[in-house]
């Protein structure tokens, strides 16, 4: 019986979060539209949009090869994996202990070294500009997120996620101020690995000023779908993770009942709201930055997280 | 757990004021910079006035009055005026690249922690010894930014920053009568106007407000 | 006859195939000879060094060559089996790889009575108990491999990168002679034995410890003295310079190890932050050095640099918690930093192996002239591209295990008491994270320059499949790399017999943990299953291509590629290394190499083309070795007037000298 519990909770949120993604990219959309008195599409319109990519034929480039022709697959796979170890509404996943949050990064930059590779495949100049500021921008980003990383495992005591959402939950963490740090430093880099305002427009059409819609430029059809599909899923979960470690409250602990379970569902869809409306407000207020302001941008989260640690190795004990 | 949470508001709090000095080092435009300097003069009047409940001196909420009305209102509003005549409102202000700026910062707050658990390792708790750590590294930090400006402005607001690290540590430590609090207040309000007038007149003189332009006209090169 | 007899009898073996290898130089069956030979006995070098690690037990052997009365020592303990294995697979593998590469090698006299030369040298070193047969062995492990790096002495740059090749490896030689002179101490115990049961006092070994950095790190690559390492490791052919980065920079390592954890006593704690503040600077210096390079082994060699650093922090993590007496965390950054060591080992050879493929297949070793690579050339683009995500960290395989263990490492480090380590220790952290970060960059550059987009050469464009040899070695190894990353456990155990040796503490057993898993320290607080992602990976991608063929259309067509309106057939217009290197060149460049942009461009009109000039000035090179070399240069000049002195000049100076000594003789007494 536990054993069926804990397959169907982990079964569940792997397709949730599959379910999930493209709403919160649907409703991020609207927000913004509202926002600047549009009508924007409906909620629902990247499944529609899902459907149709999948229905078209793939147009691919005369110089790819099978790397182009392979690589969606694994992106996907690799960013599913990684969205299916980020606790959403329950802390004790089946499998969380297979791989750690250090585990669960280093996946997304597995799935980012193989869009910057199908970026360079079709040996057009597109391709190489997205390639090469995605790769400057993660060589700053992935450090901050690794400080961000060490900041939450060694306040909590462990690099799992699961425990460290316990942590959260439980009485004794107290406000802290590498915390406050690590939100920040958190949301900057989920910002630029998101490919959001103000690092990269997900909405633009101009070559010069795209990063992440350069690289899957010769995409279409059902490739396009499943790319698109993963970015999606990589959005929702930085979503998921900032709410599971800052705002863990209505996350169901282990072995709990499945009305705590539903709780936690509700509550997880009320935090992806919350967040998609707060990103679409942040997104509309700012210009997007000249490309190579993003560094600094990103080397200010850097620094941040680098104090945030400083100050764990320096300051009060407690620390397991 | 009243004791605990209250010392951690007050230590997220001086944190929280660290962390928007870092914030000011990043900034390069004028506007942006005064901005932020408003978010760190309200973030010192909330710390202040948490210190009020928690100490149980009531002098200190007109300290922290004082300095949401001087510093957090009327003093940007003062300066944006300022930036507007002068016509700077849009001039980039960074001396040094903002990636080294930022590394210096974090070495400072560094090298006040070290400093001040260091020096102060015999007595006290280790949070208050630590709000003296940050409290230092606000002063350090404007003191980075009165180096690294360009600007004149940048100059005022870098020394504005260090006074409100001075005033963080004095309340933190329980030691800031209200007559030394008023005094330091109308000094600080009689310098930024003396300095404002000087602002103008220099822009007179010299058509610039630029400290490395300002440098070739001074008296002893022949 | 025990595992250290068959490793002594095959490094012999390996000493009398040079002269069989000079007899049968020209002849193309001496290929054959030389390399199945070295193959042959490498393999069984292998075999009896991994039986010597799985009994972790130590032998001796004494045998009478070298000085009368110390005889040649030997000592197979459970650090040299493990670099044992280390040396023996990559020189299997190598030799196995050159059957095939060494077929296009010009002149064959001159690199086949070295190689074995060079691999009998390595195995020595590892296996070497007293200084004299140490130094020994490593003299002749660089004097080898200056020979092979001379091989293509009529290529440019090739003279110069082994003039200052062996000029290091003579500094190198030299630091190490001192150090072990010191910690002989003035008895002249040259045996480890007795240095081992002489600890030195803190002066000495603190000496002992910066000789040993000059040394050993000299051979391994550590910044500032690495300069040596990206002229000569491309200079080398590809099979040489496999050997050279991915197992010459590891016995380097194992000389430091041996010294600094073994002969020179308790560590203070401040050796710690030395060897780590160097080997991060190394990492990151090393991989920003790698990201300006368009030569493809002159990158790799760079990367080289990058992964000893990596390598140093562990042994530097190493150091600082056996000074705080933390066994259990000493063992894990002593793990950490050998399953790095064997790591690299692995996929640096299987990236040599490539490039050399590439240049046998091309002729061209500059990415810039190469592209398209991938349809010439699919299996070595495939082992190629599994040695890129290993390099770059990437889970599920090897070399995200071993960065993995270090950040582990690193996270238990608040436990150790001093203000130094408490600064450094997040520091380097930060830079061990900023160099893993830039590598993934130099090789998604690397990989997508060399094989990807079209190609920019006729060159290129007529490569072909290169032969089943070469083929074989580099799927052996992208065979390893997946087997160490989703089997990391047994590697951990075999490694804990040296962690228990060298520091004192044992990593929990991991061939009993559930599913394969490893965890390091415990279960609460961190574990990772490389057979898992990996399986859930490989499920997650099979059940998407399962999804789309259902529901999705099965149409697909080719057409050309977007041109945005102007079809541009000139494949020149694609991005090459130096362009995609840019935006990193601009943000990290600026400050580091002082790297400047110019650009001139004609008037509107004008159909001359534009100019784009990158500068990128090497501030050790130009800080340190220039105004050496001029120095010396200079006092070399002035010491030259003591060639031209009158008579009666140099009867003076005899005179002084003699006066001299007879002074220090009275001021003594």
């Amino acid at each position: 019986m536990e054993l069926s519990g804990a397959l169907a909770i982990q079964g569940g949120q792997m397709a949730l979060v599959l379910a999930l993604a493209p709403l919160l990219t649907g409703f991020i959309r609207k927000a913004k539209a509202r926002l600047v008195r549009r009508h924007g599409p409906a909620v629902i319109q990247p499944y529609r949009d899902l459907w149709r990519l999948m229905r078209k034929e793939v147009v691919l480039a005369e110089s790819s090869s099978w790397l182009f022709r392979g690589a969606p697959y694994l992106i996907f796979a690799a960013t599913w994996v990684a969205a299916a170890l980020v606790p959403t509404f329950a802390t004790g996943l089946m499998f969380s202990w297979s791989a750690d949050l250090i585990a669960i990064i280093a996946l997304l930059g597995a799935a980012r070294f193989f869009l910057a590779l199908a970026g360079m495949d079709v040996g057009t100049s597109f391709g190489g500009i997205g390639s090469s500021r995605e790769v400057m921008i993660a060589s700053i980003a992935e450090p901050a997120m690794l400080m961000v990383i060490f900041s939450l495992a060694l306040m909590a005591g462990s690099t799992q996620l699961s425990t460290i959402a316990g942590y959260m939950l439980s009485s004794n963490v107290g406000l802290r101020v590498t915390l406050a740090l690590a939100l920040v430093a958190l949301i900057m880099v989920a910002i630029a690995e998101n490919a959001r305002i103000p690092v990269d427009n997900p909405a633009t059409h101009l070559e010069l000023t795209m990063v992440h819609e350069a690289m899957v430029l010769e995409y279409s059809g059902r490739h396009l779908a499943v790319i698109e599909l993963a970015s999606s899923l990589k959005l929702l979960l930085y979503a998921s993770l900032i709410g599971c470690v800052f705002v863990p409250w209505g996350l169901a602990p282990a072995g709990a009942s499945w009305q705590a379970h539903l709780v936690g569902i509700a509550a997880y869809v009320g935090k992806l709201a919350l967040a998609g409306a707060l990103l679409a407000v942040f997104e509309t207020a700012i210009a997007k930055m000249r490309v190579f302001r993003a560094p600094a941008f990103l080397s200010a989260a850097f620094m941040m997280g680098i104090l945030g640690v400083l100050l764990l190795f320096v300051s009060r004990g407690g620390l397991q | 757990m009243i004791d605990g949470l209250s010392f951690d508001i007050a230590h997220l709090l001086a944190g929280a004021l660290v962390l928007i000095s870092l914030l000011m080092l990043y900034q390069d435009r004028l506007t942006a910079l005064i901005n932020v300097f408003a978010a760190q003069a309200v973030t010192l009047a909330l710390s202040v006035a948490w210190q009020a409940c928690v100490q149980g001196a009531p002098h200190l909420y007109i300290t922290a009055a004082i300095t949401l009305a001087l510093k957090a209102i009327v003093i940007p509003l003062a300066l944006h005026r300022i930036i507007k005549i002068l016509g700077i409102h849009r001039e980039l202000d960074q001396a040094v690249g903002v990636g080294p700026t930022m590394l210096a910062g974090v070495a400072l707050v560094a090298l006040a922690l070290v400093v001040m658990l260091g020096v102060t390792s015999s007595g006290g708790d280790r949070i208050a010894r630590e709000d003296l750590a940050f409290a230092l590294s606000v002063v350090l930090l404007g003191l980075l930014m009165m180096v690294t400006r360009r600007n004149a402005v940048g100059l005022v607001v870098g020394f504005m920053s260090l006074e409100n690290g001075l005033v963080l540590a004095a309340t933190g430590a329980r030691g800031m009568p209200l007559v030394v609090e008023i005094s330091v207040a109308f000094s600080v309000l009689i310098a930024f106007i003396v300095i404002g007038v000087f602002l103008f007149r220099i822009r007179e003189r010299f058509e610039t407000v630029d400290v490395a332009a300002l440098d070739q006209f001074r008296g002893d090169r022949g | 006859m025990n595992a250290l007899d068959v490793l002594l009898i095959a490094a012999a073996a390996l000493l009398a195939l040079v002269p069989l290898a000079l007899a049968m130089g020209q002849s193309p069956a001496g290929r054959w000879v030389i390399y199945g030979g070295s193959l042959a006995i490498c393999g069984g070098a292998l075999a009896s060094a991994l039986w010597a690690l799985r009994r972790a037990a130590s032998w001796d052997a004494v045998l009478p060559l070298g000085l009368p009365w110390i005889g040649a020592r030997f000592h197979l303990d459970p650090l040299a089996s493990a670099f044992a294995v280390v040396v023996s697979l990559g020189g299997a593998l190598s030799s196995f790889y050159a059957l095939g590469y060494g077929r296009h090698e010009e002149e064959p006299a001159r690199v086949l009575p070295f190689y074995p030369a060079f691999l009998a040298a390595m195995s020595l070193v590892v296996l070497a108990a007293d200084a004299f047969s140490f130094l020994v062995a490593w003299e002749l492990m660089s004097l080898s491999s200056w020979g092979l790096v001379m091989a293509r002495h009529r290529e440019a740059g090739n003279a110069r990168a082994s003039f200052v090749y062996l000029v290091m490896a003579s500094f190198g030689a030299f630091s190490l002679l001192l150090c072990f002179g010191l910690l002989a101490g003035p008895g002249g115990a040259y045996a480890f034995a007795q240095i081992r049961a002489h600890p030195p006092g803190p002066a000495t070994a603190a000496l002992a410890l910066a000789l040993a950095i000059l040394g050993a790190g000299s051979k391994a690559g550590l910044v500032p003295l690495h300069v040596w390492l990206p002229l000569a490791h491309p200079a080398a052919p590809s099979h040489v310079s496999a050997l050279m980065s991915g197992v010459m920079t590891k016995v380097a390592v194992y000389a430091f190890a041996r010294i600094v954890f073994d002969l020179a006593g308790p560590p203070a704690w401040w050796w710690a932050v030395a060897v780590l503040v160097l080997g991060a600077i190394t990492a990151v210096m090393g991989v920003l050095q790698a990201l300006m390079q368009h030569d493809l082994k002159r990158l790799l060699a760079y990367h080289t640099v990058e992964n000893i650093g990596i390598v140093f922090i562990g042994l530097g993590l190493a150091l600082a918690f056996r000074a705080a007496a933390m066994p259990l965390a000493a063992a894990l950054a002593l793990t950490a930093a050998l399953f790095h060591v064997f790591n690299h080992s692995l996929f640096k050879s299987l990236l040599f192996f490539g490039s050399g493929a590439v240049l046998t297949a091309t002729g061209e070793r500059d990415m810039d002239h190469l592209g398209g690579l991938i349809r010439g050339m699919p299996k070595t683009a495939l082992a190629f591209l599994v040695g890129c995500i290993a390099i770059s960290a990437l889970p599920p395989l090897n070399g995200f295990v071993s960065e993995w263990l270090t950040f582990q490492a690193i996270l238990l480090s608040p436990q150790l008491g001093w203000w130094a380590l408490k600064l450094a220790v997040p520091v380097v952290g930060a830079m061990l994270a900023l160099s893993a970060a830039l590598a993934a960059a130099c090789f998604v550059k690397a990989y997508g320059v060399t094989f990807l987009g079209r190609p920019r050469t006729p060159a290129a464009e007529a490569a072909r499949e290169v032969d089943g040899f070469s083929l074989a070695a580099m799927f052996a190894l992208a065979g390893l790399c997946v087997c160490a990353g989703v089997l990391p456990g047994f590697v951990i155990d075999a490694l804990s017999p040296v962690a228990h040796g060298l520091v004192g503490g044992r990593m929990p057993e991991q061939a009993s943990q559930a599913w394969l898993t490893i965890v390091p320290i415990g279960e609460a607080r961190s574990s990772y299953n490389g057979l898992l992602v990996l399986a859930f990976i490989a499920a997650s991608a099979g059940l998407c291509a399962l999804a789309i063929h259902a529901f999705a259309s099965r149409q697909a067509r080719r057409a050309p590629a977007w041109d945005c309106g102007t079809p541009s057939a000139s494949p020149m217009t694609q991005y090459t290394a130096t362009s995609f290197a840019q935006p990193i060149r601009r943000v990290f460049g600026a400050y580091v190499f002082a790297a400047r942009e110019q650009v001139e461009m004609p008037p509107p009109g004008d159909l001359s083309p534009a100019r784009f000039e990158a500068t990128v000035h090497d501030p050790i090179w130009e800080g340190l070795y220039a105004p050496l070399a001029a120095a010396v240069a200079l006092a070399a000049q002035r010491l030259n007037r003591l060639q031209f002195l009158t008579i009666r000049a140099y009867l003076g100076l005899v005179f002084l000298a003699l006066v001299g000594l007879l002074l220090v003789l009275a001021l003594w007494n």
